[in-house]
C-alpha cells in the first residue's frame, strides 16, 4: 500500500482545521518550518511538537503529542523513520484524524499501526505541496498538480 | 468530493494547465503580458522571495501563461513538473547547469543535434565540465566511458538528421548504475510518440519551437523533471547542500521531488535570465491542443514519402528508423510504435553540389534551418546545421556531403511527392 491515494490526501487537507507537527524546527531553512508556516498562512492552527523548544511560530511548543491538551485532526510527522511507531500510537491515543509522513518518512509499521488505530495514512508526500497542488498556486509555478477542470471557480 | 480520473492524452493536450481564468471567466488562456505582479502585503512579498509559498514576482522567474504551458508539457510528458525557456538550447543549458559543477563530467551520444554538439563543446571549455562523446548504439561504450565523476548521461529519442533511435532502456539502466539522471532531448519524437521517463529517463527537454508549436511561429524549449531521479543520493551536493543564493536553503530536503524544478527556476533561470515570452508560450499552448492529430497526420505523410523515396534513381539511402531497411527499425517498433516522427534523412547520389541543386529546385519544401512545421522543410546539413563540425565530426554525426534533411509537415502528400520527383 502507497499511503498515497488522492481522494485521502484532499479529503484531509479539506476538513483538516489543527495540525500538530510532530519534529518542527525553529530554523526558518529547515523543510519543517516551511510547512508550518505555509499551513499556518493557509488557516490551519499550527500546534509544533518538538522537546527542545519552548515555542516555535509564535505559538507554545508540546514535548509530545501526549501533552497537546486539544484534539488535533493532523499529525504531520518531520522525524527519522524508526521514531514513527511510537509517534503513530500516540496518535492513536490522541485520536488523531490522520498521520501525515513527510518526504522520506517511510514506516511501513507506523503506518499499520495508525491504519489499525482508525486513522488515515499519508505516507512519503509533502501536506504543504499537496494543499498547493489543490487548493493553492502550485500550478503557478508549472507544476503537473494533474487538476483538469472546465469550472471557473475552481482553484 | 472529487472524481479522481486518469485523463487522456488527448484531453490533456487540450486542457492540463488551463483552468477557466477565475476572475474574468476567460475560457482561452489569457496572455499575461505583464514584467511584475502587485504583491498582496509585505508578509507575502517576503514569503514569495523566500521560496515558502508559490507566488508571482517577477516575470523573468515565472508567469501564469507560461506556466499554463509548463504544466501541460509535464502533463503529456508525465512529469512532476517542468521550466519554460526562450529556446531549446537554452533550455537545455539550463538543464545541465542545475545538475553540474567544474570538474563533473558527461557521457553523450555523438550523433546529436549540431547545435547541441557546440553547446557541449561550449561549456566543456568555458564551464569546466568534460564530456565524452560516445556511440549512442553502443552500450559497452556507454558504460566504459563512465567516470566517478560522471553526473549526467545525454541523448536524444531520435537522432538528427541519422534517424538514430536511442535504447533508452539499455542507456538508462547504465545511469542507474552510476547513479547520474539519464537527460533525453525529446524533440522530434514529442510525447505522443514517445515519453522517455516511460522507459527510464530522468529529465526530459525539448526544443518547443518544433512540434509543440507546430507552426514555425515561436522560439522556445522546456526541461521537464520526470520524478524519477534521487538527487538525494550523496552525488549531488550542487543540489543538496545549502544554497548561498537563498540564505542556505536546501532544495532537496524542502521541495523533495520538485527540488530541482525548484533550483532551475529559482536560481537558474533567475541567473541566466532565458525565459520564455508569455506571448510565445500562448502560441505553444495553441500548438499543443492539435500535437496528436498533427503528429499523426506528419507521421503518415512522412511514412508514404519515404516509401516513395526509397529504391528511387538518384537515392543512395532513405534513413528513416520507421523504414524496415533502417537499422534502427527494431528499435522504432519498441519505442516509437506510433510512428517514427517526420524528420529524416536521404542521402543523396550525385554528393555536394548534387544535393544543393536539389534543393533549389523545390517548389513547396522551403529551404530553410527549421523542423517540425505545418509546412515541409528541407535543409543540407553539410553547408548549413552542421556546417561548423569538421569533416571528422560530420561522420560522427552520421552525414555525408549528399545528405539533406527533410522535414515532412501536413501539406497534400501528393504535392510532396511530385514536387520531390521534379527536383531528383
Amino acid at each position: 500500500m502507497s499511503y498515497q491515494d488522492p481522494f485521502t490526501i484532499q479529503s484531509i487537507i479539506n476538513r483538516a482545521k489543527r495540525v500538530a507537527i510532530v519534529g518542527l524546527s525553529p530554523n526558518e531553512l529547515r523543510a519543517s518550518y516551511f510547512v508550518g508556516y505555509y499551513l499556518r498562512r493557509h488557516g490551519y492552527e499550527v500546534v509544533p511538537v518538538n522537546p527542545r523548544e519552548e515555542s516555535i511560530l509564535g505559538v507554545r511548543s508540546y514535548p509530545s503529542l501526549a501533552d497537546v491538551p486539544e484534539p488535533v485532526d493532523v499529525v504531520d510527522v518531520f522525524r527519522a523513520p524508526d521514531a514513527v511507531p511510537e509517534i503513530a500510537r500516540e496518535a492513536v491515543a490522541a485520536g488523531a484524524g490522520a498521520l501525515w509522513l513527510q518526504y522520506g518518512v517511510i514506516s511501513a509499521e507506523g503506518a499499520q499501526i495508525a491504519v489499525d488505530g482508525g486513522l488515515d495514512v499519508v505516507m512519503d508526500r509533502c501536506m504543504k505541496v499537496e494543499h498547493a497542488r489543490y487548493l493553492g498556486r502550485m500550478h503557478w509555478l508549472g507544476f503537473n498538480t494533474g487538476e483538469i477542470t472546465s469550472s471557473r471557480s475552481h482553484g | 468530493m472529487s472524481d479522481e480520473r486518469d485523463w487522456g492524452f488527448d484531453t490533456r493536450q487540450v486542457h492540463a494547465g488551463q483552468r477557466p481564468d477565475p476572475y474574468t471567466g476567460a475560457r482561452a488562456m489569457p496572455i499575461f503580458q505583464t514584467a511584475s505582479y502587485v504583491f498582496e502585503d509585505a508578509e507575502s512579498a517576503a514569503a514569495y522571495f523566500n521560496l515558502q509559498e508559490y507566488g508571482n514576482t517577477y516575470a523573468r522567474i515565472m508567469n501564469p501563461t507560461t506556466a499554463g504551458f509548463e504544466e501541460r508539457v509535464a502533463s503529456l510528458e508525465g512529469g512532476v513538473g517542468a521550466v519554460a525557456f526562450a529556446s531549446g538550447l537554452a533550455a537545455q543549458a539550463g538543464a545541465l547547469f542545475t545538475l553540474l559543477q567544474p570538474g563533473d563530467h558527461v557521457v553523450s551520444q555523438s550523433a546529436l543535434y549540431g547545435g547541441t554538439i557546440t553547446q557541449l563543446k561550449h561549456l566543456q571549455r568555458k564551464l569546466g565540465y568534460e564530456v565524452t562523446f560516445v556511440d549512442g548504439d553502443s552500450i559497452d561504450e556507454w558504460r566504459a566511458a563512465i567516470r566517478p565523476e560522471t553526473k549526467v548521461l545525454y541523448g536524444e529519442t531520435i537522432g538528427n538528421p541519422g534517424g538514430n533511435v536511442l535504447d533508452i532502456e539499455a542507456v538508462a539502466a547504465v545511469a542507474r548504475e552510476v547513479g547520474a539522471p539519464l537527460v533525453i532531448d525529446n524533440t522530434f519524437a514529442t510525447p505522443y510518440l514517445c515519453r522517455p521517463g516511460e522507459f527510464g529517463a530522468d529529465i526530459v527537454v525539448h526544443s518547443a519551437t518544433k512540434f509543440i508549436g507546430g507552426h514555425g511561429t515561436s522560439i522556445g524549449g522546456i526541461v521537464v523533471d520526470c520524478g524519477s531521479f534521487d538527487f538525494a543520493n550523496g552525488r549531488f551536493p550542487i543540489l543538496t547542500d545549502p544554497s548561498p543564493a537563498y540564505h542556505g536553503l536546501q532544495f532537496i530536503e524542502t521541495y523533495g521531488v520538485y527540488g530541482y524544478l525548484m533550483k532551475l527556476r529559482a536560481e537558474t533561470v533567475r541567473d541566466l535570465g532565458a525565459c520564455l515570452s508569455p506571448f510565445n508560450a500562448f502560441l505553444f499552448l495553441q500548438g499543443l491542443e492539435t500535437l496528436s492529430l498533427r503528429m499523426d497526420r506528419h507521421v503518415a505523410n512522412a511514412e508514404a514519402v519515404a516509401d516513395w523515396l526509397e529504391g528511387r534513381p538518384g537515392v543512395a539511402r532513405v534513413r528513416y528508423a520507421a523504414l524496415e531497411s533502417s537499422p534502427y527499425y527494431e528499435l522504432a517498433a519498441r519505442y516509437l510504435p506510433r510512428g517514427a516522427g517526420s524528420i529524416f534523412a536521404v542521402d543523396l547520389e550525385g554528393g555536394r553540389d548534387h544535393a544543393r541543386a536539389f534543393v533549389e529546385k523545390l517548389r513547396i519544401w522551403s529551404h530553410l534551418a527549421n523542423v517540425g512545421d505545418a509546412k515541409s522543410l528541407v535543409i543540407h546539413p553539410a553547408s548549413t546545421t552542421h556546417r561548423q563540425l569538421s569533416d571528422e565530426e560530420l561522420v560522427g554525426a552520421g552525414i555525408e556531403p549528399g545528405t539533406v534533411r527533410l522535414s515532412v509537415g501536413l501539406e497534400s502528400v501528393d504535392d510532396l511527392i511530385w514536387d520531390l520527383e521534379r527536383a531528383l
